[in-house]
């Protein structure tokens, strides 16, 4: 085991990914008052993949995220981030800085804030409470929070306070914040809900350039999205995967439409 | 975006730190009594008192204005301070008590022979002047230890900081516990051997207040208008999104609340020579939540809001209480609620600046 298992770690830690999965899920359990809320599921994400699930309501498609990400433990199984990175003995931020960036299913932005600041925040950097009391932005990364402001279609509204942007605008900050952390693994709940079909095709061929460099694991409703960039889908039905293969497989697959259609 | 003001914001402090640190040693000092315009020590100590309380408000405001942590038990780290402070007073009286006693007259009333052993090296100033720091700082590092590892946020947080000033006040209220009861300390007599009720030592008391004050703002200017600060402001906005990108929230809110105690505790400590007492009555909750009708009054994160309304709401309290002292109460009650209905960003909003988070 490495020192990432004793919880002790300031962010140069990195997974190691040499076996070629980035993520592992395995028999994870979670219940919330007598209700599983995941069952024994497993799941592997190999590295630079992109990764749809789908699954009706309830399914535990946020509950498994929340057990990557740290916000749920566990009650049985385990969770690795590469081959050393045990995450269930990780805090949220401890999580972050190995290299794993999440956007929620409700746009979450400092709304108080700037563009510009939004995208400072969330950018790499040493991010222990003396260095950023006295952090000065040099000039590449001013240059590097510019060119996301570009990235992400938010060109001179840099010093707009973040509150005032529309929906789908605030989408693509968050998208832009987690790019900012350099993450190897991107966790992406419902990302374009509430975009116009433009910026919904944008997203996706944002998320086809990303793939091979990042991981990604999108959570998405709506199935032209997900028939536009998947590879690989993965249906969770209470708490544990019900299928995976490419998407035409796994939409002809009777269980599937069973549990979408109702019998 | 990262400087400490703009050339109107420096000029504004410019005649703020002149108006405390000339206008006022002048008109106390060089103007002869007599003159309408002579300052006597009564003027100077409440002016001086009016200081203490705006330190407290910018401490106040940099944990709730800017992290969003409702403190409703600052009194408790003013009045550590005071205490501490207090006890080195204490010592400066010597042999000139009622009973003429080495021990204070507290002590001698119980029958006690030795001063206990925390009051050890109380007789030093420079230990006294640590005991400021320490003990309320460390006291808010052990309480936020436990208090954000165990993730205790909003209301629930404020109801236990106003239990412990609670627990405290009850404490020193024990004529046991070594810090002379109900009655606290008074009668002071000499500060470093100078004696303290002359007119020059409130005006040296005053004017450490006012650098103090000064000190305070520039640090929490400093403080917020860093990447600290908008990690700040986040951590109040969305605390979940902080995590996310990485920060450990904990230690965030853990240094600027133990931070803001320490702030707290420095200005009982310029408080209590004073006003010349100190007392539990200073812990009751009650002060504490005046506390934060002042920064709410000003407007909850600007810091010279949380100065002019520590300002406004002392001197409305001077006023009424010597004018119509029953309606005092009730004329807070109803500042805070209006404030709070109409006034959502207190005086500096009505001031129409641009919100500096």
């Amino acid at each position: 085991m490495s020192d990432a298992s004793v919880g002790h770690l300031v962010g140069a830690q990195q997974p190691d990914a040499t076996h070629g999965v980035v993520l592992y899920l395995e028999g994870i359990s979670v219940s919330f008052d007598g209700f599983k809320a995941l069952n024994a599921l497993s799941l592997a994400i190999d590295a630079g993949e992109l990764r749809c699930v789908i699954g009706p309501n309830g399914a535990g498609k946020t509950t498994m995220m929340d057990v990557i990400t740290g916000k749920t433990r566990p009650d049985e199984g385990t969770v690795f981030f590469g081959q050393t990175i045990d995450l269930a003995r990780l805090t949220e931020a401890q999580i972050a800085q190995t290299g794993i960036g999440r956007k929620f299913q409700k746009p979450t932005i400092f709304e108080q804030h700037s563009v510009f600041e939004n995208l400072e925040l969330a950018m790499k950097a040493d991010k222990r409470v003396r260095s950023t009391l006295f952090a000065r932005l040099n000039s590449e990364e001013r240059d590097r929070i510019a060119a996301m402001i570009e990235r992400v279609g938010l060109a001179g509204a840099a010093d707009r306070t973040a509150g005032l942007l529309s929906h789908g605008q605030k989408q693509w900050l968050e998208i832009g914040m987690l790019l900012m952390q350099e993450p190897r693994l991107l966790l992406l709940d419902e990302p374009v809900a509430g975009m116009s079909d433009d910026e919904t095709e944008r997203t996706a061929e944002l998320f086809l350039t990303l793939a091979g460099r990042h991981s990604l694991v999108v959570v998405e409703h709506d199935m032209a999205f997900i028939a536009r960039i998947a590879r690989k889908v993965t249906v969770l039905h209470e708490g544990s995967v019900l299928a995976e293969g490419p998407l035409d497989t796994v939409q002809g697959d009777p269980r599937v439409i069973e549990v979408y259609l109702g019998r | 975006m990262t400087r400490l003001y703009g050339s109107r914001g420096w000029i504004a402090l410019a005649a703020f730190s002149a108006a405390l640190l000339i206008v006022v040693p002048l008109l106390a000092l060089a103007v002869p009594a007599g003159n309408p315009f002579h300052l006597s020590e009564y003027w100077v100590s409440l002016a001086g008192k009016f200081l203490c309380y705006a330190i407290v408000a910018v401490a106040m405001d940099l944990v709730w204005g800017y992290a969003g942590i409702l403190s409703l038990g600052h009194g408790l780290f003013f009045a550590l301070g005071g205490y501490a402070m207090g006890m080195y007073l204490m010592r400066q009286i010597g042999l000139d008590g009622v009973y003429h006693r080495p021990l204070p007259d507290f002590m001698v009333f119980l029958d006690w022979k030795a001063y206990p052993w925390y009051w050890s090296f109380t007789e030093h100033f420079l230990y006294a002047a640590a005991l400021v720091v320490l003990v309320p700082g460390l006291l808010a590092f052990v309480f936020g230890w436990f208090a954000f590892r165990s993730r205790i946020k909003g209301v629930y947080f404020s109801i236990i900081t106003q239990a412990l000033t609670y627990a405290a006040m009850l404490l020193f209220f024990r004529n046991e516990t070594g810090f002379g009861g109900n009655n606290g300390f008074t009668d002071f007599k000499r500060i470093l051997g100078f004696p303290i009720a002359t007119l020059d030592m409130r005006v040296v008391l005053y004017a450490l207040s006012a650098a103090a004050l000064l000190g305070t703002l520039l640090l929490g200017r400093w403080l917020v208008t860093s990447k600290f600060g908008r990690v700040l402001a986040a951590i109040r906005d969305a605390e979940q999104r902080v995590m996310f990108c990485g920060y450990d929230t904990e230690h965030y809110k853990l240094f600027v609340w133990t931070l803001s105690a320490v702030l707290c505790g420095i200005a009982g400590a310029l408080y209590v020579p004073q006003v010349g007492i100190i007392n539990p009555s200073e812990m009751s909750p009650a002060n504490s939540i005046e506390v934060a009708i002042w920064v709410a009054v000003g407007g909850r994160g600007t810091l010279a809001g949380a100065v002019i309304g520590a300002a406004l709401v002392n001197g409305a309290k001077s006023f009424f209480t010597q004018e119509f002292p029953d309606i005092w109460l009730y004329f807070l009650g109803l500042l805070f609620i209006l404030v709070t209905l109409f006034m959502p960003r207190g005086v500096m909003g009505l001031l129409g600046r641009r919100k500096t988070a």
